[in-house]
């Protein structure tokens, strides 16, 4: 502890002396430097402002009964002015739908990527820390689930957690419980490579003179494994996170199209897809065309701003993508 | 080198085995296989159990995984629940028409990313770049359905509306004698699958590319005066194919679970589909089957890949 107070006091002397003024830039205002010369990676974080925007103005504007009623009068409508994106096989309106299922698709890829982020830097960061057996198993087991394919992996696990499943009712909404369901299964399908990556860089942060420091001078293992090991895998960590999302949105659309996912009324536009597949012969086009558009958005967003994250992060990876 | 493989194929087994046993363990509990009897006239709980006596499912599930296992290792996976057919007959059924589709769609996948790579990587930055490189990250960035509906309303809706030929949108095809209805039949999944594949190794190669071309050997060859297509051929694309062909071995065992969501929304009556139907009715035998076979071929797989590897690469020695 007295060593951080003099190393605190240390600074303001050193400028004291030192006749040029110069301000060093904080880690993160050089990520987000960098992160700012990316062309794309803005184009990126701005679609996903946009969408965002879009989805929460929509949801203020357009109430849920709106989303889910269906009109039986009016099925299988092409785009027109009363229902600018039509309407699908039981009248419901696809624009709305697609609102709310946009939120619910969000929010499915935000938390199982919280998920997926939780599970994989534990495991990747015990195997890391604590090495030996603990990492041999750690990553046997790891292995293993990455040689199963990934969708077959989901489905298996899918049917395992949903026999019977309850209606949650979260802020006044009823949601089927699918979504936990749903948020669960892609968490728990997708921490591998996290874990993988963690594990590595822990692996050779821990060779550094730093952590030696630190523990020659006492610091207990959650000390260096929290204050040192975490703060400096974050960047990697954040990088595929970001990328995560985009696949956590795109499973959510494979599960929710295998009819695994979130069963209706509640839209998400995987199951819109599902819905449109049967009617795609009768040349129902307007109900794959608009929620397909808007995964194909996100994820190009998410994955684009994932990119310029990737290179802010990590000036050393090469700049081709 | 054989210590090596040796404790590989060691950590192998010990993998297959974690694979099995959580698999077991999932598939056990995700469905009830008797279920499928509970309302049945004049089926008393007595038959009921009976059924499930013979079937083996009253015993404790460790046992029943252990009996599982010891029959796989002898190369028995038991006997469907419901079609009583055995598990390897059912998958040596669907395996010929999934590798002859995912077989049909490597080979293109390997040949186009391998020319859009290396043109966008020589031509880096150029217009011609500019599209690959867009193309290739919407292409990443797209579900495989959004193509297949794509497809499919244009080269089999629409057209059959214009009355132009048009293309089948899927049918179950068992009878793959007749080579030309077999080829109408893969040319939107094969479609498909390429694009999706194209835009993720393509750039992959790029970069890998891009990175051999900035090396200080490139500028010797060019130095002593070797053309550019030597440089490029001979010095470059050799080293930066390395981790190309990596990616694409380790990318083939999975091949054999077939693409679920291609082969379900084309009707292909491959692997993904097998395992699906007997997924969705809770019969675990197929299930795990497919789930063992397709497993292991990764697992060796990995395996032959990095053996393979030291011969392609003399400068990686295996330890």
């Amino acid at each position: 502890m007295t060593n951080q107070v003099n190393a605190e006091n240390s600074i303001p002397a050193l400028k004291a002396e030192s006749t040029v003024t110069f301000e060093p830039l904080s880690p993160s205002q050089l990520v987000w430097r960098r992160f700012r010369k990316h062309r794309m990676a803005l184009v990126g974080t701005i679609g996903i402002i946009v969408l965002v925007i879009f989805i929460v103005i929509g949801s203020i504007i357009v109430p849920e009964s709106a989303a889910n009623n269906s009109d039986l009068h009016n099925r299988l409508q092409a785009p027109m002015a009363t229902h600018i994106f039509g309407t699908d096989s039981t009248g419901r309106d696809v624009f709305n739908r697609i609102i709310y299922g946009g939120q619910i698709s969000l929010m499915i890829g935000l938390l199982a990527v919280v998920l997926e982020v939780s599970i994989g830097t534990v495991i990747g960061g015990m195997a890391a820390f604590y090495g030996g057996w603990v990492d041999a198993i750690l990553m046997r087991f790891t292995e293993a689930m990455l040689s199963i394919p990934s969708l077959f992996l989901l489905i298996v696990l899918a049917k395992f957690l949903g026999h019977d499943i309850p209606t949650i009712t979260i802020l006044g909404r009823t949601f089927s419980g699918s979504v936990g369901i749903v948020i669960i299964v892609i968490g728990l399908t997708s921490w591998m490579y996290l874990a993988r990556i963690v594990r590595s860089n822990m692996l050779s942060l821990r060779e550094m003179d730093y952590i030696s420091a630190a523990r020659s001078l006492g610091a207990s293992n959650g000390r260096i494994f929290f204050t040192h090991l975490v703060p400096n895998t974050l960047g990697i960590i954040v990088v595929s996170a970001t990328l995560g999302l985009a696949s956590a949105i795109l499973t959510e659309a494979y599960v929710s199209f295998l009819g695994l996912g979130v069963q209706p009324p509640t839209a998400t536009w995987g199951n819109m897809m599902e819905q449109a597949q049967s009617f795609m012969t009768q040349g129902a086009w307007w109900m794959w065309v608009f929620p397909s558009s808007f995964i194909v958005m996100v994820i190009l967003s998410v994955n684009l701003m994932g990119d310029g994250l990737r290179d802010a992060f990590d000036p050393h990876s090469s700049r081709h993508a | 080198m054989w210590t090596y493989v040796s404790r590989r194929l060691i950590q192998a087994l010990f993998i297959l085995f974690i694979i099995t046993a959580v698999c077991f363990l999932l598939t056990h509990f995700s469905a009830d296989p008797m279920s499928q009897y509970a309302n049945r006239q004049g089926m008393t709980a007595a038959d009921r159990a009976a059924i499930a006596h013979s079937l083996g499912l009253d015993q404790p599930l460790p046992i029943q995984y252990f009996k599982w296992l010891g029959l796989a290792l002898h190369g028995n996976l038991g006997d469907s629940f419901f079609s009583r057919q055995p598990v390897l007959l059912l998958i040596s059924q669907r395996l010929p028409l999934t590798l002859e589709l995912m077989g049909t769609a490597e080979v293109f996948i390997i040949l186009i990313s391998l020319i859009l790579g290396t043109v966008s990587a020589v031509k880096q930055y150029s217009a011609l770049d500019n599209v690959i490189t867009s193309f290739s990250f919407i292409g990443y960035s797209m579900p495989i359905f959004f193509i297949a509906f794509g497809l499919m309303q244009i080269f089999a809706v629409q057209f059959k509306a214009w009355g132009l030929p048009y293309l089948p949108t899927g049918a179950d095809i068992w009878d793959t004698a007749d080579i030309i209805e077999l080829a109408r039949h893969m040319v939107l999944p094969v479609t498909c699958l390429v694009i999706i594949q194209v835009a993720g190794y393509s750039r992959f190669l790029r970069s890998s590319l891009l990175e051999v071309l900035g090396l200080d050997y490139i500028r010797t060859a060019r130095a002593k005066g070797l053309s550019e297509r030597v440089t490029l051929y001979k010095h470059a694309l050799r080293n930066a194919i390395l981790p190309f062909i990596t990616i694409v071995g380790l990318d083939i065992p999975f091949l054999l679970g077939g693409a679920l969501v291609t082969e379900s929304i084309f009707a292909w009556p491959g692997m993904g589909r097998l395992f699906w139907e007997y997924a969705q009715r809770g019969d675990f035998p197929v299930v795990n089957g497919v789930l063992l076979l397709t497993s292991s071929a990764v697992v060796f797989f990995t395996i032959i890949v990095d053996v393979l590897y030291t011969f392609v690469d003399p400068r990686i020695r295996l330890s």
